[in-house]
Parts: C-alpha cells; structure tokens; sequence
C-alpha cells in the first residue's frame, strides 16, 4: 500500500487521464462488438473491452488505495478475459464459435451511426447525475458505462447469431460494472465473486443452449427463429 | 441457523441427481428435499409470527413476514411441482440421464428461489434473481424441440438484457446509498429507513432502471413477449413454477423497492406502478382471447395476474398492501395447481391446442373437473382464492377513491373472466369431431399433486386461518414507507 502511494510520477492527474484513455478504448471496444463482421473479431472486442474494465479498475483504485477496486481488477481479469471464452469454446464447440461473417439486421455503417447516437444520448442521461451528486469521479465513467450498456442492448437487437447476441449481454454487464466501479467501488467483495460465478454460469448455460440449437435445429442464427408468434396457426 | 438448512435442502438434493443411480433415486430425492423445504419453512413462518423476522446472519441472511410469504409459497409450489414431475417426467422421456440432469437442474432452480427472499444485501439478491433466470433456462429448452430452444432463448435473451439494465439499477441505488449509510449496513431495511435522505435524481434512476430491467422478468406489458413462449413450451411443471411462483418472487424485489420510491420527493411511484400494473392487466386480458395453445392461455393469465397484484401495490394504504399480499398467495397456489391440469390435459390427449380438446369431461373426468376448476379458479369464480383476493382489491380502490384503477380493474377483470372461460368451457364441455382417444393414462403421482395443490385453491376461498391472516398483514406492513 505505501509503495504504490510513493509512486510520484503516478500524481492522480495523470491517473485520471490514463483512466479517460481506457474509458475511450472500452467504448471503441463496445462499438467493435456492434460492427465487427467476424464472429472470432467480436469475441476480441469483448476480451479487449474486459481488460479495459480491469485496467480501469486498478487505476481508480491507486490513489486513494482501495483494496475493493484491486480486488474487482483481478477478479476480472481472471473471469472475463480468460475463463469466459474457454467456457464458451468448451460448451459451443469449435464449429460454431470459429464460424465466420455474421449476419445483421442492419449493415454496419448504419449500425455505427446508430451506436454513435446512443454513445452522445448516454453522456446526456449520465450528466445530470453527476451534476446532481458533485461526483466528478463519474465525469468519465458513468456516461461510457452507460453507452456499454446501451450499446450492448443494440447488439442483441442486430446480430442474428447466437454467439455475438450472448457477447452483447456480457458487453451490458461490462458497462454496468464500468459504471460501478466509480459508483459504487465499495461493494462487498462476495457480491463481486458472485457476479463473476453468476457470469461463468451464464456462459455455460448459454453455450449449452446454443449447442442445443445447433444439433436440433441445425442453425445457430437465432434472430431467425420465429415459429412462436401469437398468429401462428399451430 | 434454520434459515441456512432451507436453501441447503435442493442444494444437497441436486448434488444426490448428479450420482450415476437411477431416476428414480434423483426423483426421491427432490420430492423429500422439497417437503422438508416446506416444513422448514413453515416452522420459520411460526417464528416469524412471534418474533417478527428470523436471523441467521446479521445483515446477510434474515427473513421478514413479507420475505417468509415468499419462502412458504415456493416451498409450496416447489414440493407439488417435484411430485407431478415423477409420473409426468417418466411419459416425457425414458433417458435416465436425462431426468437425472432434469432434476438437479430442477432443484438448482428451487434453490434459487428460496434464495431471492432470505437474502439482505440488495445487490446480492440481484444475483439470485439471476440465476433464477439462469437454472431454469435449460429446463425451458428441456424437451429439445425447436419450439422449446427457441422458447428458451427468448426467454434468456430478454430476461437477462433486463436484469443487465436492473444491475445498474441497483449500482445506482447502492450510489445514491452509500453517503447517507452512517454507519449501518447496506440492508433492505436500512435501504428503506434512509430512503428520504437519498438523492431523489439518482433514486428515480434506479427505480426506472429496476423497473424496466426486472419488469422484463415478471411479464410487465411490454416486456411480456418471452413469456407466453417460455411459460407454455417448458415441462408442466416447470411452468407451474416458473408462473405461479418464478413472477411473483421477482416481484417481491420490485415491491419492496416500493416503499424507497416512494420516499423520494417529486417520483409518484405508487401511480407508476397504478399505470404499469393496469397496462399489463389490460393487454393480457385482451390477448387471454385470441389463443390457440392452452397453455399459453395460463401463461397471459400470468401476465394479467402480475398486473393485478401491481396495480393493488399502487392502490396502497393498509387495505392495498393486505389485498396484494392476499393476491400474491391466491394467485401462486392456483396457478400452480393450472398448469398441472394443463399438463395432465396435454399428456391426455397429447396436443396443445384449444381447437383439439374436446369434451375433456367424457375422456378423463378427473383431468376435466380439474381443468374446469383451475379455470373458474384463476379466472376470479366464487367461491375461490382469487376471487377474495380480487374483491378485496376492489375494495381497496374503491376505499380510496381511484375511481378510475376501480373501472379499468373490473372492466379487465371481467373480460379475462370470459376470455378464460371461453376457452375452458369448450375444452371441458364441447362436442368432439371425432371420439377422442387418450394417448396417455394419467399418473399416479400427477393425481396426488394436483389433490395437495387444490387444497388451498378451494380453502383459501372460504377461509383463511388465523394465522396466515396475521402472517399477511405482517407482511402487507413491510410495504408501507
């Protein structure tokens, strides 16, 4: 703990603007999960976003110290980076996770414009909060934390495949810890390990279920299944 | 420490599933650890009464009156559920693999549940929530069928984007939270005392994100479009589980916000959950008549029911909170005890759909009787539990004078009355095209199931003992702020 506040070239200014550098490569990694036209690109893109979380994590918790934050650092790095797509590998199998060119709804220019209006929407939303509780900590984090969760929200909406659809999910829960970090860097250690195991289980049950449509469906282009609609003459 | 055994219960149970032995060793298992569930449960009920809340970790793992009505009622449907599965499982699949992993997965699920009312810790509770999402995505995809898996993923997809908006729900309010603390605890309880102190630009945040994020998991129109493929393509009794008892734990979290929000200045939380519980009410009840799968007609009835029990938390005031938590009993037991007449109709005559069943009364009487009585019961007949449970939530609008709420209710009601009815009646009653062949002879296990699950349906109606009385308005206090 003294080390690291002996640290002089570390001053928190410079803290800070390392930790905007990271809030910028988080939101270039969310829109990569948008646009990406690869599904083992996309997977990277979520790799590469969930270091930038950890990275954010440790670098809010130099100074002042916090042992939670640095908890939550090597938490992350372990669980997301690591054990996340080595479920996803282990449960979907190869075919399907090194399956290339995903199909959108929308092509992908548009699908960036649209990321970019939900980007500058989510600064709008988060500023007000920030003004209200004089939390300049958050300037950074809220409002990209924000856009992760929105633009994870937009890629369930386009991607038709299995694989970037899930990818979407844990990009929302990226954004929310992205914002949590800053917002809430004091929440009890088990809550953490238990969001990591809950995110794990996720990513199994997932790879399963999607495993399962591949054998009994022959496709894992879920955004296509519609054989459960209220007008269907069954 | 008795608080802990009841969790511990299915946890134990799943781990014997996971033996290499028979199914029926898996199915035993399940059954005992799920009535001993009930006994435990019922025991920390007593206490409650006496005591007002059992703890077992300070701060951690406690229940309150409102929490144990939870515990009770998936301890409830979650015993029933695990004896139907024993004779219905069997006609579904004959892989002993396959039911074992049925009911570890089955019990995980229990697990989960009984987990969502003990828990303290707001952030912790939303994870319960989610693996109650989590362990039962599998057992909607159960039966492998294209519509199962892909009941299943729609059911993941929209639940767990919804549970991903309420975690920064929560993050908010542990944000708004953490300042005003002094000391204590992060707790429901504290939540609730410190709530006037909050920030109310973060609290109304978090409540709309809450809102949003776990009114995707209980149905709220309209987020509502999983459920009626979830809640009908899943095994019967996992549907009874998942309707009758999944909805309303997660609504248990969203009421106990309640009070928070209504603390904070300029939100008019009560309307919002006037509005939100009356638009769910009103399209359910209107698309209650355009089925053609009967099990998904209980599974808008979900829809329609979690509306109601909403809209009677927006009534507020004493009589509001007695009649929610009156309609959140009434409705857990019979829609429960619904879907096991439903799955034994399908098992009978092995189709889905309304327009197929036919004079159900001639081929199996006792599927018929049970059927006709699970519709009158869910629909809001006298003299059954809903029935009480919805006149007292007339009654409870009325005595405040939302002359509106008291329209739109009865006018909603009514119409899913008849939209129920219809159904049910030409299900039971109608004439057959052809004479009807049972495909399948009903269970043993699915007969005694459905016989403990009538027991509250029908008594509830008449009476309600004295000390489930006391334990109701307990628990109704919990919503006042």
């Amino acid at each position: 703990m003294e080390d690291i506040k002996g640290m002089s070239f570390l001053s928190p200014n410079v803290i800070n603007n390392l930790n905007a550098l990271t809030g910028g490569l988080f939101l270039i990694s969310a829109f990569g999960i948008v646009a990406t036209r690869q599904m083992l690109g996309c997977l990277r893109f979520y790799v590469a976003q969930s270091v930038t979380l950890a990275a954010s994590a440790f670098l809010l918790g130099l100074h002042p110290f916090s042992r939670h934050l640095m908890e939550v650092c090597i938490i992350t790095i372990i669980s997301k980076p690591i054990l996340i797509p080595w479920v996803l590998k282990k449960t979907m199998g190869k075919q399907i996770y090194t399956r290339r060119e995903i199909s959108q709804v929308l092509n992908i220019p548009t699908s960036l414009l649209i990321a970019m209006v939900l980007a500058i929407i989510s600064y709008f939303l988060a500023m007000p909060l920030i003004h209200a509780t004089g939390d300049v900590r958050a300037m950074v984090n809220l409002p990209i934390g924000l856009a992760g969760v929105l633009l994870g929200t937009y890629t369930l909406a386009v991607r038709r495949e299995a694989l970037p659809q899930l990818l979407g999910l844990l990009a929302m829960e990226n954004g929310a810890f992205f914002a949590g970090i800053v917002i809430a860097p004091d929440l009890p250690a088990i809550a953490e390990l238990a969001v990591t195991f809950d995110v794990l289980i996720l990513a199994l049950v997932v790879g399963v279920l999607t495993r399962a449509i591949a054998k009994h469906i022959g496709t894992t282009e879920v955004g296509e299944l519609a054989s459960l609609k209220e007008d269907a003459s069954l | 420490m008795n608080l802990l055994i009841i969790p511990a219960l299915p946890i134990l149970a799943a781990l014997i599933c996971a033996l290499p032995a028979s199914w029926y060793v898996a199915a035993g298992a399940t059954i005992i650890s799920s009535i001993a569930a009930l006994v435990f449960s019922l025991d920390t009920a007593f206490i409650v009464l006496k005591t007002g809340c059992v703890i077992s970790i300070p701060n951690w793992i406690s229940i309150d009156a409102f929490g144990v009505l939870i515990l009770l009622l998936v301890a409830f449907v979650s015993t029933t559920a695990s004896i139907f599965s024993w004779g219905y499982m069997a006609q579904e699949t004959v892989d002993s693999k396959k039911l074992r992993l049925y009911y570890a997965n089955l019990n995980l699920f229990i697990f989960s549940m009984l987990a969502v009312p003990m828990i303290q810790e707001p952030n912790l509770t939303w994870i319960a929530v989610e693996l109650t999402t989590l362990f039962s995505i599998l057992l909607v995809g159960f039966e492998n069928t294209k519509e199962a898996l892909e009941a299943a993923w729609k059911y993941m997809l929209l639940t767990l984007m919804g549970a991903a908006i309420a975690l920064l729900g929560f993050l908010i309010l542990f944000w708004a939270a953490r300042n005003n603390l002094g000391g204590n605890a992060y707790t429901w309880s504290t939540l609730s005392l410190i709530a006037s102190k909050m920030h109310p630009e973060l609290l109304k945040t978090a409540f709309i994100l809450i809102l949003i994020g776990f009114g995707a998991k209980v149905g709220f129109v309209p987020l509502h479009t999983w459920l009626p493929d979830a809640h009908s393509q899943a095994p019967s009794p996992v549907c009874a589980l998942l309707s009758g008892i999944e909805t309303t734990t997660i609504l248990y979290v969203i009421l106990k916000l309640l009070p928070v929000f209504e603390a904070a200045k300029g939100v008019d939380a009560l309307l919002w959950a006037r509005v939100v519980g009356l638009i769910s009410l009103g399209c359910a009840a209107f698309l209650l008549i355009q089925v053609k799968d009967f099990k998904r007609l209980f599974a808008f009835s979900t829809v329609e029911h979690m509306g109601i029990i909403f809209t009677a938390a927006g009534i507020g005031l004493g009589a509001g909170h007695l009649a929610t938590m009156m309609q959140i009993v009434s409705h857990a037991v019979t829609k429960s005890f619904c879907f096991y007449a439903a799955g034994a109709a399908l098992l009978i005559t092995g189709t889905r759909q309304i327009s197929k069943v036919r004079g159900l009364i001639h081929l199996n009487p006792f599927s018929g009787i049970a059927l006709l009585i699970g519709g009158l019961a869910i629909a809001g007949a006298p003299p059954f539990a809903v029935f009480i449970s919805e006149f007292s939530i007339v009654k409870a609008a009325i005595l405040v004078k939302h002359w509106i709420t008291v329209a739109l209710l009865v006018f909603f009601i009514i119409t899913a009355f008849f939209g129920v009815m219809f159904h049910i009646n030409s299900m039971v009653f109608g004439r057959p095209e052809s004479p009807p062949v049972a495909k399948h002879k009903l269970p043993l296990t699915c007969k005694a199931s459905m016989l403990l699950a009538i027991i509250p349906v029908i008594v509830l109606g008449v009476y309600i003992p004295p000390q489930l009385y006391q334990l109701l308005k307990m628990a109704a206090l919990v919503l006042c702020h």
